[in-house]
């Protein structure tokens, strides 16, 4: 910060502040979706699709209709005429398929778990009964599981109507490829199967919804991550302008990108609540939830990577596949994971040539979307096994390979070979902190010791860059309406206590807190003394909310600002009443002070004079105390932030299993606001990402039916299987914007994996065994590549 | 709108949070399904409805439970206690303390469960070891803290950190 109060009492940006709200959570006085409630509510509950591909033949509800407290039966044909049906088109991705999609089956079905008719009734448990006496007669169509079979000639078609399942293509190249590898001294190459897992917020998503008839208002809640966003689209479907509909996000349970989408069930619930003009609420239960959130990633990559004689990077090269489900979820498009996978293939490195290819195609499953750290940590596992098989097949040190083919701009930014520009990393220094944080030498010799005393052990790295706080440029040419700017509302309340509003959204990750101690600072003020409130389109300015780790480098950002702008006018309020330069008063600790610090006025004083005893200002003196600023950052299409991961594993040779013993964390994510914060963002999201790769699966049979019916079935990792993990930070700091701050929230999901698998291979190729490039890395592939002695010396 | 009317139901007598209850309740209804909706006690929450996740983790007869897996009408009789009582009594101060300190959650819908059966366990043993307290709190998920604070803060509460 340039400038940085002077003689502040303390500053709050950088200290290690819990967060506020954690005392209501912890007393179990949280307001998530299902603790509110409203007169004369119904409760909704889906007869969802239970076959993959099927043409509806017979939909008879009168039955249904009759069963006990309910209050009606809806099916497409009864919300047509009050919400409209979508295709989720963007300009970022020509070409993509945009099939019509409806909040209720249109005739037909496409995956397991698609809503078909809604019942409202007294309760969840009556609706549900009901559900049950729905008469639904189908005929059955072929159905496509495996991505891979989607663009076969003779593969059954998702959507016939589009003639075929590919939804849309990626390709990129730079430099000369062939040649590249022609002349390369080593070439390295593998399979890559990514499953298909999810993001399993533990509040299920959920949605409120009333209507005003007199009014001609929807007021909705909804367990989100972008109220605004939904407010948009609601408004568009059902036909109302955006002040007519009020969304609030509440206390949310998790999102992880599961709650940033328009989901067709949630506005089946908006759209019933208008037709009966009462609140309607829907909160999916476990099942609805793994049928219906959003599922993630599902690539099959073919990759290679030519490095020459003296161990120089050359080239890298990939052709995939990405599995989409049904549709592309509105209206960010499923895409945009593919796009991330392949644009980050290489980013750590400095590559002369590159090329990658995906098809991304249509599948009878649910949709894939935009999960945590999008896209990334499939680019960042190909690229850091490619990395670790080239540095084996040399014989050499994994993090020397590395060490030596960083691509680090310095003061300077440059493109990766498949056009990121990046700019203020710090791969060594985060290398150099790794080492140190993990006592690198001493580990490894009792590795080695532990080998010999026959445990099976692996040292993985993985190292990446990630693309945060995307700019206005991404969704703003697509043509597709996501803000990318936040806004910041601030004014002093008569007793000098500060009333914030903020576009972000809270999630549990701690903007709030964050941007609480920006403001602080930024004004001068004690954080206790600010009220902030997010998540409310009705009051809060309209912005992005929470989705690519935008809350400190976008939100941080229009806090400042908003923050020193409300300085501002206090201090000319103040100068106006005490007859005194603006110039020579500062606002420190809720006081304003002289140039010798000598208390003048305190604010709380000044702002009951503003609001209360206006006379005392002199003739045409209207202090207004309240700002907002809009912050949208004007360079840079995303900010890069980049780190390096470790994981330590520990192999079974009877049953397979793999325990993570340790994990390792060196981040760079600019300036940090509230270190003890960002530490559990990394920490969580590497759980997440160990998940991925050792337990998380959503499983289909070939024909695509869901074979996942609890979390007994999808397992999300336990406290007992997860090892302690270390977290470093170097900080080098965004130069496009006052405080310097980047995105952390997603950073432990972009390696974790990558670290894991690499270790996995680092434990099997001790014992020699097999490789794999698969995750999950469930007991049976370990077993396999254990007894897999082909490659045994 | 009421749906008692439209179930079958039966009248359960127990204590909560130790003030006597009387109340009609749908036979089939699940313990934190009316704690929630019947009492208005949404402390407990409901994650997965099976008994994996620990969510709705609360007290009966002083020892931890999945409400989920029990109906209502299993505790006629009985003493129930929720996050909401064990604050009010301040049995579980330390830990709340211990949590918040920590940073040891974030969207705070496991945290409930969490902080009553991290209390079973210290109640039981004082001063677990960091390997004792995962085993611990395995029954009960957490997706955003990656459980490393969580057993930081179990730690710190029963004066082992």
């Amino acid at each position: 910060m340039p400038d940085r109060l002077l003689g502040s009492t303390e500053a709050q940006i950088g200290a290690s502040r819990p967060r506020a709200r954690s005392r209501a959570l912890l007393a179990g006085r949280g307001r998530y979706l299902d603790d509110i409630n409203l007169p004369r509510q119904v409760h909704a509950a889906f007869l969802r699709s239970p076959v993959p591909a099927a043409v509806i033949d017979r939909l008879e509800v009168s039955a249904a209709a009759r069963s006990p407290g309910v209050v009606a039966v809806l099916t497409w044909a009864d919300l047509a005429p009050v919400c409209q049906a979508w295709r989720t088109l963007s300009a970022a991705f020509p070409g993509l398929a945009a099939p019509e999609q409806t909040p209720l089956a249109n005739g037909r079905v496409t995956s397991v778990g698609e809503p078909i008719a809604l019942v409202l009734a007294a309760s969840r448990a009556l609706a549900e009964d009901a559900v049950a006496a729905i008469e639904l007669d189908w005929r059955e169509r072929p159905a496509v599981g495996v991505a891979t079979a989607a663009l076969a000639a003779d593969a059954p078609l998702v959507h016939p109507e589009l003639g075929s399942n590919l939804a849309w293509r990626f390709a990129a190249e730079t430099g000369d490829v062939a040649a590249a590898f022609a002349s390369a001294a080593t070439v390295v190459e593998e399979r890559f199967v990514f499953s298909r897992h999810t993001g399993v917020t533990l509040e299920p998503r959920g949605i409120l919804a009333a209507f005003e008839p007199s009014e001609g208002r929807l007021e909705v809640w909804a367990s989100h991550q972008m109220p605004h966003q939904l407010q948009l689209h609601l408004g568009e479907l059902l036909e109302l302008a955006m002040s007519q509909v009020r969304v609030t996000a509440s206390d949310v349970g998790g999102g992880f990108g599961v709650k940033m989408h328009v989901y067709p069930d949630e506005v089946a619930v908006c759209a019933a609540a208008r037709l009966l003009g009462r609140p309607v609420k829907f909160v999916a239960d476990r099942l609805e939830s793994l049928m219906s959130d959003i599922h993630a990633r599902e690539h099959v990559i073919e990759a290679r990577l030519a490095v020459d004689a003296e161990g120089r990077l050359l080239a890298i090269d990939a052709k995939g596949v990405q599995g989409i489900g049904s549709h592309s979820v509105f209206p960010r498009s499923s895409t945009v994971e593919t796009l991330m996978a392949m644009r980050t293939l290489g980013a750590p490195y400095g590559l002369a040539a590159a090329r990658a290819q995906a098809d991304v195609v249509f599948q009878n499953k649910a949709m894939t979307g935009q999960y945590r750290s999008v896209g990334h940590p499939i680019a960042c596992a190909v690229t850091e096994r490619l990395v670790d098989m080239a540095a084996r097949a040399r014989g050499e040190d994994p993090l020397a390979m590395r060490r030596r083919n960083y691509l680090e701009p310095g003061d300077g930014r440059c493109r990766t070979a498949l056009g990121l520009e990046v700019f203020d990393l710090s791969h060594v220094a985060c290398l150099d902190r790794l080492e140190a944080l993990m006592g690198l030498p001493a580990l490894r010799q009792s590795v080695a010791a532990r080998r010999q005393a026959g445990e099976v052990l692996g040292l993985g790295f993985a190292a990446f860059v990630e693309m945060t706080a995307t700019g206005s440029e991404v969704y703003g040419m697509a043509g597709v309406p996501v803000a990318a700017a936040d806004t910041i509302q601030l004014a002093v309340e008569p007793d000098g206590s500060l009333k914030a509003s903020a576009s972000l959204s809270e999630l549990g990750q701690g903007t709030d807190e964050g941007l609480v101690q920006v403001l602080a600072d930024a004004v001068g003020v004690a954080p206790e003394r600010i009220g902030l409130e997010m998540g409310r389109t009705a009051s809060g300015p309209h912005g992005g909310g929470a989705w690519a780790s935008r809350g400190a480098a976008i939100g941080g950002e229009a806090a400042w600002h908003a923050g020193r702008k409300l300085r501002g006018q206090i201090l000319a309020a103040a100068a106006a009443l005490l007859q005194t330069p603006a110039a020579a008063l500062d606002l420190v600790a809720g006081c304003i002070v002289d140039a010798q610090r000598h208390e003048r006025i305190t604010l709380a004083a000044l702002a009951r004079t503003v609001h209360f005893a206006g006379h005392e200002f002199p003739q045409g003196t209207l202090p207004q105390l309240q700002v907002a600023h809009h912050y949208r950052r004007e360079a840079d299409i995303a900010i890069p932030t980049n780190g390096i991961q470790a994981a330590l594993v520990q192999l079974c040779p009877e049953t397979g299993l793999v325990r993570c013993l340790q994990h390792w964390v060196v981040h760079d994510c600019g300036r940090i606001i509230n270190p003890l914060l960002a530490g559990e963002q990394v920490r969580g999201g590497v759980v997440q990402g160990i998940g991925a790769a050792l337990f998380e699966h959503c499983r289909y049979d070939a024909q695509a039916n869901f074979l996942d019916g609890s979390l007994a079935d999808y397992l999300v990792p336990m406290a007992m299987e997860m090892p302690d993990i270390a977290v470093g930070h170097v900080e080098t700091l965004y130069r496009g914007s006052t405080l310097g701050a980047k995105g952390a929230g997603e950073a432990g999901t972009c390696a974790a994996s990558a670290a894991v698998l690499n270790a996995v291979n680092d434990a099997l190729a001790a014992v020699g065994g097999g490789r794999l490039a698969e995750i999950p890395l469930t007991p049976p592939l370990v077993l396999a590549a254990l007894n897999d002695r082909s490659n045994a010396g | 709108m009421s749906d008692l009317g439209l179930e079958t139901t039966a009248t359960l007598a127990c204590t909560v949070n130790g003030e006597p209850v009387r109340a009609i309740v749908p036979v089939r209804q699940s313990l934190v399904d009316w704690l929630r909706h019947g009492l208005g006690l949404t402390g407990s929450h409901v994650g997965c409805e099976h008994g994996v996740c620990g969510a709705c983790t609360i007290l009966v007869d002083g020892r931890t439970v999945r409400g989920c897996l029990m109906l209502a009408m299993q505790v006629d009789g009985l003493a129930v206690e929720t996050i909401e009582g064990a604050t009010a009594s301040g049995r579980v101060v330390a830990l709340q303390a211990a949590f918040r300190e920590r940073a040891a959650l974030q969207c705070g819908f496991c945290t409930p469960g969490m902080v009553l059966t991290a209390a079973e366990l210290l109640a039981s043993e004082p001063r677990p070891s960091r390997a004792r307290i995962r085993e611990a709190i395995s029954g009960n998920y957490c997706r955003c803290t990656g459980y490393q604070a969580i057993v930081d803060a179990v730690a710190a509460a029963g004066g082992n950190d």
